[in-house]
């Protein structure tokens, strides 16, 4: 499937959501919401409560439980374990009750998915998604190097000798692993952090000469190293606007997309398998990395409560303000917007799947059987 | 760096002291002392408590409230540790060594304050290192590469050489099937699985240091008091303890110093985390004592050290969490995200806090040294109340442990394999115990194995990296000054404590018996050992990385055990090669092995038919009416205060408990479903 087919498809499926976005509203609106005064809204986190995903969902809990009807305390329930398919493989068994359980997935839920990993047991097709959360991702390199990029090129810095720390090349960590193969860098990935934090560690320390971080870390841990003057960002990975098309991130306007860089180097092509798959894997990992879900057979009514609850957080005067902070500047997609996020994330072209379960064997020898 | 100081130092103190922020301070204190006194339970779950508290809450009592918590968790635990001879977190297991052969000997309340102390000191230490060195530790902290990183890791790891027991290769045995054990699961390095397959998800997360923990010291410490009937304390208390072992910390003062500067150094350092530093503190103070006969039997001076270091760790601990923004444990990560739910999110843990809010950094470094106080001093206070329940027929406190630490290691995974896995360590503690084998040799291997695997893989690819681009650069990467002291300071450990190990028994003096069983269990150990080295063979080339450590670690077992069988032909009977305490303490035991394990069996195998709750009612109720024999009305009410404990804890701490077969049938109402 080329890139033109995929965005058109994006692009109808958009039109088709927003249709159906204004018709739940109008339902909403006539009064048949569910009530949840005076009960626990369980909210699963696959995770265990020390990573991002824990604290997307602690921005969230208060902020939700004020919006929802009736005001329901909210408890963030962790369950960690096999790389968030536990957590994922508990909620595909759950039914839906009366609204007091949902669950939130991430990029890391998402590939497992795609790839077809044995221990999936889940179908997002079968969940009906609440919210969208997005984020971005920053490239950057040591001072020297980047000045050799700024003068030469990509092609300055094909000799050099990287270091990237990694946390695994299935993970999110795809997604640069695939783009620094795509510039023809000559990248040895370090196996075995426990976190992009590790991964900045390792910058600081020498050890590693490239790196990238989500842009809420890359706000709070590399703004101040490019502050002191021993990191430069390169680019972005960019966003997608709504016909699907890679655009400048919002939060870093002045930072190249890695498209850019990609089309300004030779070798680097912006069409064909090698992109369609970075840009399908990029889609799934990061505008569209974290979502909510009321598990299968939720009723209409009980979808649209929380989608509007989300539209309730989304509309606080203060919310820009918080929301930038914790999370970056980011589309928050609720409604149709979120159907049409969750159909990029999880509907990968299989031409995609096929090149990078490839590429992830003939790379890294790993085999997901 | 003084004129930016100073003044922030100034405003802190203003922050701080307040009433109501000293108030809140106090009640994180005491939420922190309940927390950490139940075994299994610690940090994590009690800032999992105050999270939804914290939106919105004035950034500074916030603050207070957690960092009230956070830091008196290790001092609290020592309780258990002391008074049960079960480690109350990770953070006190040394402490078990000396502590509890202390309170057996009617010590308890002499052996607690010391501890604590200790622990007050260490917490001060900890405050005043950071106060001076938080503005410059930022290059410090990054001189430790990957490199030193390893090298501290197999410097943790020499200190099984004075651990060991009285037959070092015993306890190189050990270290290594605890090192093993620590492998089991998906590789760091490209995911290739150990010991385990994904038929059994729950291996290939590998196993908790909460269960293997529990299980190797708490479980045979409780079965072994269990089958004695009687109460902890041998003897009558002894009375005026608490000044005494205040006493005993001035005595060793120097003793204190040291051990606190190692706990701020190791907690320093971002990705060791604070578990191997009680171990290494209690290696120092073995190493560096005159006279080393009372180790293992009641030393106060193993007491003080572990102690000493554990809470100096914490403050240490904050440097790569406000620093560098990545947190240095568990409850730290939580922490952060909490950090930022305060106020209106003003706060953010990180690089930036130093500039922007030096204040607040300097708020939480002094929070965390008056928390220690204000837990220090109500500690000493309860301490000989508390230490009257070692004076109690064990008989009546065991149930209420099994209890706890079964729901503190379902807590870990939320599986109900989480309790399987905690009878099989506790069956593997019980064999070392009873054989000597050197369970703390186990747990540094087991503590040590992921930091060993990981630094030792990641900076070998670093190296050749280095190498490739000239000998000089790679010689200069893995040779820094700072590696080179540390090879030197653990040489010199290891040849100390080889020399001296057989002269310290950790766990006290054990008879030699027969030849038999001590050799079957031998094999039984080679035999994993031997099954871990040809299922690690099994890796294939493209994910070598994963191979190559277990493959080692386990060749070096099997020589070790190869020759411990060797000797065991060789040598008379009553050679420490025999050691079995089945001959000695028979005599004084009132029950026999497998029927004290029974009733542990059984409320597990109950559990996984009816669920925790109905299991843990009929175990209750059946123990305290036949083994404790006492009446139905006295059993019903100690099963009814029982159950009413752990499910106002659970709901407290928004926590399930495991379900078994009946319930995924019927839907049952909480707390039975």
């Amino acid at each position: 499937m080329s890139f033109f087919n995929s965005a058109r498809r994006i692009a109808t499926g958009c039109a088709a959501a927003a249709a159906a976005a204004s018709f739940a509203t109008n339902v909403a609106a006539g009064g048949h919401g569910i009530d949840l005064e005076g009960k626990t809204v369980e909210w699963i986190i696959p995770f265990s409560e020390t990573g991002g995903s824990a604290k997307w969902a602690n921005f969230y809990a208060p902020l939700l439980s004020e919006a929802l009807p009736g005001n329901p305390t909210i408890v963030v329930k962790f369950m960690p374990g096999a790389g968030s398919t536990k957590g994922a493989n508990f909620f595909q068994e759950q039914e839906y009750e009366d609204g007091t359980l949902i669950f939130g997935s991430s990029g890391s839920t998402q590939f497992p998915y795609l790839l077809g990993d044995p221990r999936v047991k889940y179908e997002y097709a079968d969940w009906n998604v609440v919210l969208a959360s997005g984020t971005g991702g920053v490239a950057y390199l040591p001072p020297d190097l980047a000045g050799r990029v700024a003068d030469g090129g990509v092609s300055a810095i094909a000799d050099e000798d990287f270091i990237y720390g990694s946390q695994g090349a299935t993970r999110l960590d795809l997604v640069p692993l695939l783009a620094w193969e795509m510039l023809g860098l000559n990248v040895d990935p370090v196996f075995g952090i426990k976190g992009r934090g590790d991964g900045r560690l390792m910058f600081e320390r020498g050890e590693a000469n490239i790196d990238y971080q989500t842009s809420s870390s890359y706000l709070g841990g590399v703004l101040p190293l490019v502050e002191a003057g021993t990191a430069v960002p390169w680019f972005s990975f960019g966003a997608l606007d709504g016909n699907g098309n890679i655009v400048r991130d919002p939060t870093f306007p002045e930072m190249p997309t890695f498209k850019e860089v990609c089309d300004a180097t030779d070798g680097c092509e912006t069409s064909g398998d090698q992109w369609e798959a970075w840009k399908a894997f990029f889609i799934a990992g990061f505008p569209a990395q974290k979502m909510v879900f009321l598990p299968r057979g939720a009723p209409a009514e009980a979808v649209d409560a929380y989608a509007e609850a989300f539209e309730t957080v989304k509309a606080r005067a203060d919310f820009a303000d918080i929301s930038a902070k914790r999370l970056g500047k980011y589309l928050q997609l609720t409604g149709g917007e979120a159907q049409v996020a969750l159909a990029s994330a999880t509907q990968v072209p299989e031409s995609a799947k096929d090149f990078v379960v490839n590429w992830l064997s003939d790379r890294y020898g790993v085999v997901l059987n | 760096m003084l004129s930016t100081a100073l003044p922030a130092l100034g405003d802190a103190f203003g922050l701080i002291l307040q009433p109501l922020v000293l108030a809140y301070l106090a009640l994180g204190v005491c939420m922190g002392l309940a927390i950490g006194v139940l075994p299994g339970l610690g940090g994590i779950a009690g800032l999992s408590l105050l999270l939804p508290f914290m939106y919105g809450m004035e950034p500074v009592l916030g603050l207070a409230l957690m960092v009230g918590m956070v830091a008196v968790v290790p001092t609290s635990d020592t309780f258990a540790s002391v008074l049960m001879g079960i480690p109350g977190s990770s953070a006190s297991q040394a402490t078990v060594l000396d502590g509890f052969p202390m309170a057996k000997k009617g010590r308890a309340a002499r052996a607690l304050s010391a501890a604590f102390a200790s622990s007050l000191f260490g917490g001060l230490v900890g405050a005043l290192f950071l106060t001076m060195f938080i503005l410059g530790a930022r290059p410090i902290v990054l001189l430790f590469r990957t490199p030193e990183l390893l090298m501290i890791t197999v410097f943790g790891l020499s200190m099984v050489g004075i651990l060991a027991g009285r037959v070092a290769i015993k306890g190189i045995v050990a270290a290594c099937l605890g090192l093993l054990v620590g492998t089991i699961g998906e590789g760091a390095s490209s995911g290739a699985l150990r010991m385990s397959t994904y038929d059994m998800p729950y291996l290939t997360d590998g196993l908790k240091l909460v269960i293997v923990g529990l299980g190797i010291f708490a479980v045979p410490e409780i079965v072994s008091l269990l089958r004695q009937d009687r109460s902890i304390s041998d003897r009558a208390l002894l009375g005026g303890g608490w000044a005494d072992g205040v006493r005993d910390w001035w005595k060793n003062k120097w003793l204190s110093v040291r051990c606190s500067l190692i706990g701020v150094v190791v907690g320093v350092i971002p990705g060791l985390g604070g578990s191997v530093v009680d171990w290494i503190a209690y290696g120092h103070t073995v190493q560096s004592a005159e006279d080393k006969s009372e180790f293992g039997k009641g030393d106060v001076r193993g007491v003080i050290g572990p102690e000493s270091s554990n809470n100096a760790k914490e403050g240490g601990g904050l440097v790569p969490t406000l620093l560098f923004g990545i947190p240095g444990s568990g409850s730290m990560a939580i922490f952060i995200s909490a950090v930022a739910l305060l106020g209106s999110g003003q706060i953010e843990i990180g690089p930036s806090m130093l500039k922007v809010n030096l204040d607040f950094t300097y708020a939480i470094v002094w929070l965390l040294a008056l928390a220690n106080v204000i837990g220090t001093l109500i500690c000493i206070a309860a301490s000989g109340g508390i230490a009257k329940l070692t004076s109690i027929r064990f008989a009546l406190l065991a149930p209420l442990l099994f209890m706890v630490i079964s729901f503190a290691a379902f807590q870990s995974g939320q599986d109900l394999m989480d309790l399987f896995a905690l009878f099989a360590f506790g069956l593997l503690g019980i064999m070392m115990r009873r054989f000597d084998w050197s369970r703390p040799a186990f747990l540094i291997g087991f503590v040590l194995s992921d930091p060993a695997e990981t630094y030792a893989n990641q900076a070998t690819q670093i190296a050749n990296s280095r190498f490739r681009k000239g000998f000089g650069e790679g010689i200069e990467y893995i040779f820094s000054p700072i590696v080179i002291v540390l090879i030197a300071v653990t040489a010199i450990s290891i040849v100390i404590g080889l020399r001296q190990a057989k002269n310290i028994a950790p766990e006290g003096h054990v008879e030699s018996g027969s030849r038999k069983a001590p050799l079957v269990f031998l094999l039984a150990i080679l035999g994993y050992i031997v099954a871990a080295y040809l299922n690690a063979s099994l890796i294939p080339d493209y994910s070598s990385a994963d191979r190559v450590f277990p493959k080692f670690v386990a060749s070096v077992g099997i020589v070790g055990g190869l020759v411990l069988f060797a000797q065991m032909l060789l040598k008379p009977e009553t050679h420490p090669l025999f050691a079995d305490r089945e001959t000695r303490e028979s005599g004084d035991r009132a029950y026999g092995f497998w029927s004290t394990l029974a009733w542990f069996a059984g409320l597990l195998a109950l559990t996984s038919v009816v669920g925790f709750i109905l299991a843990l009612a009929a175990f209750l109720m059946c123990f305290i009416s036949i083994r404790a024999g006492k009446s139905i009305i006295f059993s019903a009410g100690y099963t009814a205060a029982g159950i009413a404990f752990i499910c106002i804890l659970a709901s407290l701490l928004n926590r399930d408990f495991p379900p078994g077969l009946i319930q995924s049938y019927f839907t049952l109402p909480w707390p039975l479903g």
